[in-house]
């Protein structure tokens, strides 16, 4: 049976929503898995909402266009919830039951108590990773935070691993030349002016995807998925015996 | 050096490289010029020097046997991929918004000699025109549209299959209704249907490149004569990457041979006859009325003919996945199809058995072998991305007498919606438990045994 996430990633402008959603994608191409990304955003400029939708799979994705079900939720911003700054309102809008919200945020936030409770009826789990926090303190900068949640994420679903997320972010920065667009290539040498090096810049955004994992397996949040794989795999053994 | 003559970049800060500074576009893309050919003579490189090494190969070989390799591209560059390979004389561009990238790729496959001829229209209504004259005139055209283009270009459109006139025409659909919207909503399939062209419907990139090419030869045979329409939702399959096998590039297909072709070219020397008795051809003349008939029917009567050549070279007019011992069957066309693919497992996954017929071909439409693949179906959901329905209505006109499905014209999304697979999950459960939909209204559901239902239906559909 395919193992399947849909993820739905929401953020604004220059956080870097639609590069993170491309490194996770690679990173899940570069471990041997299939994915598609599908970026979505209005007007380019900073702190407009933004969202790109990711399929990752172990068998071949047909599916194409927005993600409206998502099994898995990434908010990379507070706003996206405190400000509706999203296309899709409230921001756990169709995520699937037993789905995971993983939220930028320094600690729990209060949500509406309706909000609080149709997400407790969907049996939804919220992980709020501090990710602009050690984007700060493992980087120096802010505009590492896609990588702590990519790197909390490929922890979470356990469908890459560490080096191939390192892979996607050499590929990102060094060979292939992809660019998602001119607000993006002017971002780029905002970044490559504040690390200097490219060499730099990779091994810091590593080393945050890094502390962005660790803290992850710390909090015991990709035990679910591994529980459900178990399971899974257990069911397929005995149906085979 | 003075403080006025610090160069800086755009954001104001000193420039202190050396390297002499790239022009990129506002993409980002570096700027590489596509200059005029040059000759041989001053030692610099032929930039047509790659198109001029392309050997002629047979349609069959290309199509059928001939090596390929996979590429992740977007649908667009597909698009001029198989440009590249299908030896046309000339392109026509409208650069329409919302577009693709594909007639402004085409530019490029100029630049490289690829394509003899290629200019910009002054808009769609002159461009489906050149096109007419193009085609006329004996050289193999082609031209790419979309959403509000298209309908712009229809008046040409619709009666270059009346003018006999070989042609392929690519339309990425996108909204043409208000609200206005510039996402994919395949409305304007439906206006194309009844022009008497071929029409064609690309699920995804290897879609697009297959479809194009097959669509140049089966075209100009002489017993078909009539333009070819390959339609995909836009953005969605234009601006999205997807593997692409693809045959060398080193080949491209026979030249079109006008001479041999079953109406005689434009002759700018010996000026052309008019084509009709009076004009207009109706006027008041019995005999024109039947000319009018009979050129009509001839061309439907071609569109028939198509069929064996779309066999051939397409591998036939529908695909059929699993129908046999299937619960319940989905047929759908273009993404529509794709996201059907993702159903059928969310179904297994279910423990329902779910078949899919993708329709490729919707001019001519594949009614025979609809009828014999769904004779002993139970239940039909068709989903699609627009809000008339309009295959539902093909398949349900297609299968009436002949099968006793109950079919579910749903689900629909339109105005650029996404369709959510689950959509799709819901109709096929509804229509097997009898549960009430919750995005198809009855009206939208053909019953098994009530006439009146059925009459209803199409009404509605």
């Amino acid at each position: 049976m395919a193992k399947r996430f849909n993820i739905r990633m929401a953020g604004v402008g220059g956080q870097g929503v639609v590069t993170g959603s491309h490194i996770l994608s690679t990173a899940v191409i570069n471990a041997g898995g299939e994915s598609t990304i599908v970026p979505f955003y209005g007007s380019e400029k900073r702190m407009a909402p933004v969202e790109s939708y990711v399929r990752v799979s172990d068998e071949p994705i047909y599916e194409i266009g927005e993600i409206t079900f998502p099994h898995i939720i990434i908010i990379f911003h507070p706003q996206v919830i405190t400000h509706g700054k999203s296309y899709t309102m409230p921001f756990y809008f169709g995520l699937k039951e037993d789905g995971v919200a993983l939220i930028n945020n320094d600690g729990p936030m209060k949500l509406h108590k309706d909000q609080a409770r149709e997400l407790e009826e969907r049996r939804a789990k919220l992980y709020y990773l501090p990710a602009t926090k050690i984007s700060l303190e493992v980087a120096g900068m802010d505009l590492a935070t896609n990588m702590a949640l990519m790197g909390a994420i490929g922890c979470i679903t356990g469908l890459t691993t560490l080096d191939s997320l390192g892979q996607a972010v050499k590929d990102r920065f060094l060979g292939k030349g992809f660019v998602v667009s001119g607000g993006t290539a002017a971002l780029d040498s905002v970044v490559e002016r504040k690390f200097k090096k490219k060499q730099e810049l990779i091994e810091k955004n590593m080393a945050v995807i890094k502390a962005g994992w660790d803290y992850a397996a710390e909090n015991g949040w990709d035990q679910p998925f591994k529980a459900a794989a178990k399971a899974e795999a257990a069911a397929a053994a005995a149906a085979k015996a | 050096m003075s403080e006025a003559e610090v160069k800086t970049n755009p954001q104001g800060d000193p420039v202190t490289s050396l390297e002499p500074e790239q022009k990129t576009n506002p993409q980002g893309d570096p700027i590489t010029s596509v200059a005029v050919p040059k000759s041989d003579s001053d030692g610099k490189k032929d930039p047509h020097a790659d198109a001029k090494k392309q050997k002629v190969v047979t349609p069959e070989y290309l199509f059928l046997d001939a090596p390929r390799t996979k590429e992740f591209i977007t649908g667009s560059e597909a698009a001029k991929e198989a440009i590249r390979r299908s030896n046309v004389d000339m392109a026509i561009a409208y650069p329409i918004t919302p577009q693709s990238e594909t007639m402004q790729l085409v530019g490029v496959l100029y630049g490289e000699g690829y394509v003899k001829e290629y200019y910009r229209g002054e808009e769609e209504v002159g461009v489906m025109a050149a096109i007419a004259g193009g085609s006329r005139a004996g050289v193999r055209c082609f031209t790419a549209t979309a959403g509000p283009g298209t309908l712009r270009g229809l008046e040409g459109i619709a009666s270059w299959p009346g003018h006999r006139l070989p042609a392929v025409a690519m339309f990425t659909c996108r909204v043409v209704n208000a609200p206005l919207a510039i996402q994919p909503d395949n409305i304007e399939i439906a206006y194309l249907l009844n022009c008497g062209m071929i029409v064609f419907h690309a699920e995804n990139q290897q879609d697009m490149y297959d479809f194009i090419m097959a669509g140049f030869i089966i075209s100009e045979k002489n017993d078909v004569t009539l333009p070819v329409g390959v339609c995909c939702d836009g953005f969605f399959v234009t601006h999205a990457r997807g593997y692409v096998r693809m045959q060398d590039k080193s080949m491209k297909l026979p030249p079109r041979e006008a001479w041999r072709g079953a109406v005689p070219v434009l002759d700018a020397e010996n000026p052309p006859a008019r084509l009709s008795r009076d004009a207009p051809v109706q006027k008041s003349n019995f005999m024109a009325y039947n000319i009018h008939a009979v050129w009509q029917q001839e061309v439907w009567a071609a569109v028939e003919r198509s069929r064996k050549y779309i066999e051939k070279y397409m591998g036939g007019l529908c695909t059929a996945e699993n129908v046999e011992k299937a619960d319940a069957v989905i047929i759908a066309s273009g993404s529509a199809a794709a996201q059907s693919r993702e159903a059928v497992r969310l179904c297994a996954e279910k423990g329902i058995k779910v078949g899919l017929i993708k329709v490729r071909s919707l001019r001519p439409f594949p009614t025979q072998e609809l009828r014999k693949l769904c004779k002993d179906v139970k239940l039909i959901v068709v989903p699609e991305f627009n809000y008339v329905g309009w295959l539902a209505k093909e398949v349900a006109a297609a299968i009436y007498g002949h099968s006793k499905a109950k079919i579910i014209a749903g689900p629909h999304v339109y105005g650029g919606q996404s369709m959510p697979v689950e959509l799709i999950l819901d109709e096929v459960e509804s229509g097997l438990t009898g549960k009430k939909s919750t995005n198809v209204p009855l009206s939208a559901i053909m019953g098994v045994d009530d006439p009146a239902a059925v009459a209803h239906f199409m009404r509605s559909i």
